[in-house]
């Protein structure tokens, strides 16, 4: 039985609003950030501009689930990952063995084959263009590119990463690493063929 | 001392800057006389800058707007 008296309440209520509006604000700060992960999670821009909104109009219903002090940026990324996995995105096969059978100097390799030695002083967007890179982002299956998203653009250390994704620490640095490798075929194919 | 097979093996957990300091020292002691490796690393240094700089969509100001107004508080 609450024994408060009408002012506490008053109080009370006076005090969620001005929390809940310091939410909202902190929350739209991170928007930027969480719609560049969830650009490169789903096809097409008008795919993650709905998830961001979805996610968006959840945060702020549950806004009270936030534990204040912890990290928001991944709070909101969780509930994104959650919706875009009840969208029931089409589960994708993992690349068999023998496609990642490439080593970590792969690309480096094709492009010195094809446009002769990368100098130290050279830089990549000499040989890779802006689109490639983006066409080989989205040809990565899905699993590997939603931790090269979250690490390596959304620069979310290995531990957020595997709290956002309900995966073991473990598995993101091996799909970390598989994936950048596929990355790197899929770059090499795009540039060289 | 290890040779360029040794070294593609660490240039991933180098950049990554999870390897133990003897194994920093043997990368980097490979890296100072092998130009290729060298060449290959800054490659690889430079292309995660690159992923990260090509993929880096700004958020269109509609969708900004949006979110706005999907505030409860207001």
């Amino acid at each position: 039985m609450s024994e408060t008296t009408p002012e506490t309440d008053a109080r009370r209520i006076a005090r969620e609003a001005r929390d809940r509006v310091r939410f909202e604000e902190e929350a739209l700060e991170l928007a930027d950030q969480v719609y560049r992960v969830a650009r490169h999670m789903v096809k097409t821009r008008e795919e993650a501009e709905d998830l961001v909104q979805e996610t968006y109009a959840r945060a702020f219903r549950s806004w009270q689930q936030f534990r204040p002090g912890t990290n928001l940026r991944a709070w909101l990324l969780r509930i994104l990952t959650n919706l875009n996995i009840d969208r029931g995105r089409k589960l994708q096969r993992t690349p068999d063995s023998q496609s990642l059978e490439a080593g970590d100097y792969y690309l480096f390799e094709r492009l010195e084959d094809a446009g002769g030695e990368i100098t130290e002083e050279e830089r990549v967007d000499e040989r890779l263009s802006q689109d490639s890179i983006v066409e080989a982002l989205s040809a990565v299956p899905h699993d590997f590119r939603d931790v090269i998203v979250l690490v390596d653009i959304g620069d979310f250390s290995y531990a957020e990463a595997a709290q956002i994704l309900d995966i073991p620490v473990g598995t993101v640095m091996s799909r970390l690493h598989r994936g950048r490798r596929i990355l790197k075929k899929q770059l090499a194919e795009e540039a060289v063929g | 001392m290890c040779d360029c097979a040794e070294c593609e093996q660490l240039l991933q957990p180098y950049l990554d800057r999870v390897l133990t300091e003897a194994e920093v020292l043997e990368a980097e002691e490979h890296l100072d006389h092998c130009s290729y490796c060298r060449r290959a690393y800054r490659f690889e240094e430079e292309l995660r800058m690159y992923v990260r700089r090509a993929a880096s969509e700004p958020m269109p100001l509609e969708l900004k707007q949006k979110l706005a107004q999907l505030r409860i508080s207001l």
